[in-house]
């Protein structure tokens, strides 16, 4: 669906994009990461043709003679309808813009929740109403291609559901989707590409399952032992696995994902003494911070 | 097309919804109405009727009055938007930039033409109707209306012109309240300065001219004013230019118009977000 090569986009000295790459085919979600400043906006704006690129290629699929904006659906980050007028009027005021039938509006604003919200005027709405009528905006039209700049700062979690709820259904429906987010444990799962951002270029992309294998951070297995049993787990007190917090009652276990399996069978030997057992697999949380510690380093 | 017909409306539904078209129109009424009372008032011999002498007075008012209307209306309407976060949405439309300035353009002129129909038109009915006047009388009325729609859309496309080179709203209001003051205001008297310091009549008649006709404010000023016997009085340095005939004066205006759209239209495809 979009394909960008190699790029840049200077504001004189100032590299905000730097020799960036990457792709969107229909049917995949891509997230974003990246702190404020890192570059997504501008990309985002780049893939829309409001900046032009400095250098690189970017190419947009869409049917010749189409004007590609009629394809895109874009979710700013921060954005505020005219508070003078209803949902309902401002949700027909853009589908008159990219004609489309007005008969979809009222779909849309039953699909986020906003119908019987509809007739009230936008200023009354709280800010996760007005991102959602965003949300309703980007969508008119079925577009091929969804452009979400932080869609769900203040969505309560409930909402956040109910808006990645939506996003799969777009997807199915062969919609390729790229998002900017910094809420990322709850992009975890939602996503098929990650893109880590730091300073204008990408540090990494690929999967979750990539990224953990390129980041090789540890695996924590959390032990809670019952009361008097603590001496079974001596034995462990060699390895290395065992890190400082070894408290009488409950002990953490750090391996490789390739280690985790064989660990397991051994604290399982000694199932009678355990109480509970968590396994947490690094997060997105902590693959970003080791990447972006990493590409901070000289 | 369908998309500036949209934005368009939006402009016109704006204006009505945030009070800004009832405001003009009341600002115009009542501007019109006091100055068609008080000429009303029988004050000594007058050799003019009173139509007439409301023609003149109003346009020499509106020629302040129709500016800064014309720019509160458009003096925000790039930036506005820019500052709201809906220009960078809207620009994710399948519309061209075109569109955009050209729809904006039209509504906030359908404002400022149904505020000048209905508060000038509704004085100039009352003229009518309490006085009677003859054909010539109220002709020289509508052209009045007529001129100073044209006026405001100079001035709307000045509006627009700001809005596209403010960086923000602020300082929008600050460059509208600086072109306003100077194209009214001190053009006309650094004109008359420039001519009186010219002892040795250095500058030419046609130059002197050219820089009259150069003020879209001064054009209306010759339009409205130089010609009448009543108007002498109060018509500035336009009564010293020699004066083109009505219908290129009109021209002069509409040339203003066009050319300061094309620019706008040419600087908002090339801005960058």
């Amino acid at each position: 669906m979009i394909k960008l090569t190699q790029v840049s986009k200077n504001y004189g000295q100032h590299t905000v994009v730097d020799q960036v790459s990457f792709s969107v085919s229909p049917e995949q979600s891509v997230a974003i990461i990246g702190h404020n400043g890192a570059g997504k906006t501008t990309l985002m704006k780049l893939i829309l043709g409001l900046v032009r690129p400095s250098e690189g290629a970017l190419e947009i699929s869409t049917d010749p003679g189409r004007d590609p904006h009629a394809d895109i659906g874009f979710l700013p980050e921060t954005v505020s309808f005219p508070g003078e007028m209803t949902g309902n009027q401002v949700l027909r005021y853009y589908a008159k813009l990219k004609k489309v039938s007005l008969n979809q509006c009222s779909e849309l604003l039953e699909l986020v929740g906003l119908s019987t919200a509809a007739t009230s005027r936008v200023k009354t709405y709280s800010k996760g109403m007005r991102q959602r009528l965003g949300l309703a905006q980007a969508l008119l039209g079925n577009p091929k291609l969804l452009l979400l700049d932080e869609p769900t700062t203040g969505l309560d979690p409930f909402l956040r559901r109910h808006f990645y709820g939506i996003l799969r259904e777009c997807k199915t429906k062969g919609t390729a989707i790229l998002i900017s987010s910094h809420a990322l444990s709850e992009i975890e799962g939602e996503i098929d590409k990650i893109l880590i951002m730091r300073k204008g270029s990408v540090i990494i992309q690929g999967t979750l399952e990539q990224l953990r294998e390129a980041a090789q951070l540890p695996t924590q297995i959390h032990v809670e032992v019952l009361a008097g049993e603590e001496s079974r787990f001596a034995a462990f007190q060699q390895t290395d696995h065992l890190n400082g917090e070894n408290r009488s009652s409950s002990i953490t276990f750090l391996c490789q994902q390739s280690e985790k399996v064989e660990l397991m069978g051994q604290i399982m030997t000694h199932q009678k003494a355990i109480k509970n057992l968590q396994i947490i697999p690094p997060g997105l949380d902590d693959l970003y911070s080791h990447f972006v510690e990493q590409a901070d380093q000289p | 097309m369908s998309a500036i017909i949209t934005i368009t409306t939006a402009e016109f539904q704006r204006a009505i919804r945030n009070r800004w078209a009832i405001a003009s129109i009341l600002l115009l009424a009542s501007l019109a109405f006091s100055l068609a009372l008080l000429g009303s008032a029988p004050i000594g011999d007058t050799r003019a009727s009173l139509m007439s002498i409301t023609t003149v007075s109003l346009s020499s008012l509106s020629l302040y009055l129709i500016p800064l209307v014309a720019l509160t209306i458009s003096f925000d309407a790039i930036v506005g938007e820019e500052e709201q976060g809906t220009l960078l949405l809207l620009l994710s439309y399948p519309i061209s930039r075109w569109h955009i300035i050209l729809g904006k353009f039209i509504g906030h002129l359908l404002v400022l033409l149904f505020a000048i129909l209905v508060g000038y038109g509704s004085a100039g009915l009352y003229l009518i109707v309490q006085d009677g006047s003859q054909t010539s009388e109220w002709i020289d009325y509508v052209q009045m209306m007529t001129s100073s729609l044209l006026l405001g859309a100079v001035f709307i496309s000045i509006g627009c012109l700001i809005s596209l080179l403010s960086k923000s709203r602020a300082s929008a209001i600050g460059a509208a309240v600086g072109v306003w003051l100077f194209m009214l205001v001190l053009y006309d008297l650094i004109l008359l300065g420039v001519l009186l310091a010219d002892k040795e009549q250095k500058i030419q008649p046609e130059l002197f001219n050219g820089l009259v006709l150069a003020n879209p404010a001064d054009v209306y000023r010759l339009y409205n004013l130089a010609g009448s016997d009543a108007a002498s009085m109060v018509s500035g340095v336009a009564n010293i230019a020699s004066t083109p005939g009505p219908n290129s004066l009109l021209g002069i205006m509409s040339i203003w118009v066009a050319v300061l759209l094309v620019i706008a239209i040419y600087l908002f495809s090339r801005k960058e977000l």
